[in-house]
């Protein structure tokens, strides 16, 4: 149960992480020349990508077709639960 | 090409079955204004945006919006998987279940199946992001009466954060039509 907490804490950072990420990415394509909102998007990129790797260690991979590792003893990719599994139908 | 990232874009909880408000809900799904429309739509017409930024724009919100339809199909799911069949009658529900059991299918409140008419790709680029700008206020309209059918707090958390993201798009569609007219309007000049 604690490590079900563990990995829900750790994806909701990345949640957060990744939504600040789309939204100053719709921003950019309609701004493109705004350096303060490019930096922040490139800070916000960069530590996405280290807090998706921690992840991805202790869960398995988030992303397949060659973009994250698939795992070493079997292909971690397939394993559950997938997203809609997580809270859906369930009450914490 | 497009990569599939294994988690929800917002966190998704129900506080228990209730296919009553599935039933609402699925609307966004396969009904006019829903998820699917904005996605195919957007993803359709970026192919005759006349510049850079339109294409980016259309390409970004249209990806944006298969990770809706995905939130909306979780919504769905969590509040189906646990009904009993008596719920499901009482939902007005019984037939939809006789066609999809608990499966998720496109369609409207009312059972009516997505159809490709609810979304228009005219090649005229000031058309195009003219209707996007109303699809996202229709999808905004549709998102605050289902806020108000909605008796789960932790559907109604989704349900206007999703609300949200419509002002956004509207937003960023703005910018792109004037984008757009300037670009247009450049090409004049002799």
């Amino acid at each position: 149960m604690n490590c079900d907490h563990q990995r829900e804490q750790l994806l909701e950072r990345i949640q957060a992480l990744s939504f600040s990420a789309v939204d100053l990415n719709l921003y950019l394509d309609t701004h493109p020349c705004d350096l303060r909102a490019l930096t922040d998007y490139n800070q916000i990129s960069s530590v996405l990508l280290q807090t998706k790797a921690i992840y991805e260690q202790l869960y398995g991979p988030m992303l397949n077709f060659g973009l994250s590792s698939g795992g070493c003893d079997s292909f971690r990719w397939v394993e559950e639960p997938w997203p809609w599994q997580i809270g859906a139908g369930r009450v914490y | 090409m497009w990569v599939y990232d294994k988690k929800l874009q917002f966190p998704v909880r129900v506080s228990g079955p209730n296919p009553k408000l599935a039933k609402s809900v699925i609307t966004q799904y396969g009904g006019p204004d829903g998820e699917l429309a904005a996605s195919l739509r957007y993803l359709t017409q970026r192919y005759t945006m006349p510049t850079g930024r339109s294409i980016a724009t259309l390409t970004d919100i249209g990806t944006e919006e298969l990770a809706h339809m995905e939130i909306v199909a979780a919504l769905v799911y969590g509040l189906t998987q646990g009904a009993s069949i008596e719920q499901i009658k009482a939902a007005g529900m019984d037939g939809y279940y006789a066609d999809h059991d608990k499966a998720l299918y496109f369609v409207n409140g009312d059972g009516v199946p997505w159809t490709a008419s609810y979304i228009q790709s005219k090649g005229d680029p000031i058309t195009d992001l003219h209707e996007n700008m109303a699809a996202e206020q229709k999808a905004r309209s549709t998102y605050e009466y289902l806020i108000q059918l909605s008796d789960d707090p932790e559907v109604t958390r989704v349900l206007c954060w999703l609300r949200e993201r419509e002002v956004v798009h509207f937003q960023r569609f703005g910018e792109t039509l004037n984008h757009v007219q300037e670009y247009l309007d450049s090409r004049k000049v002799f």
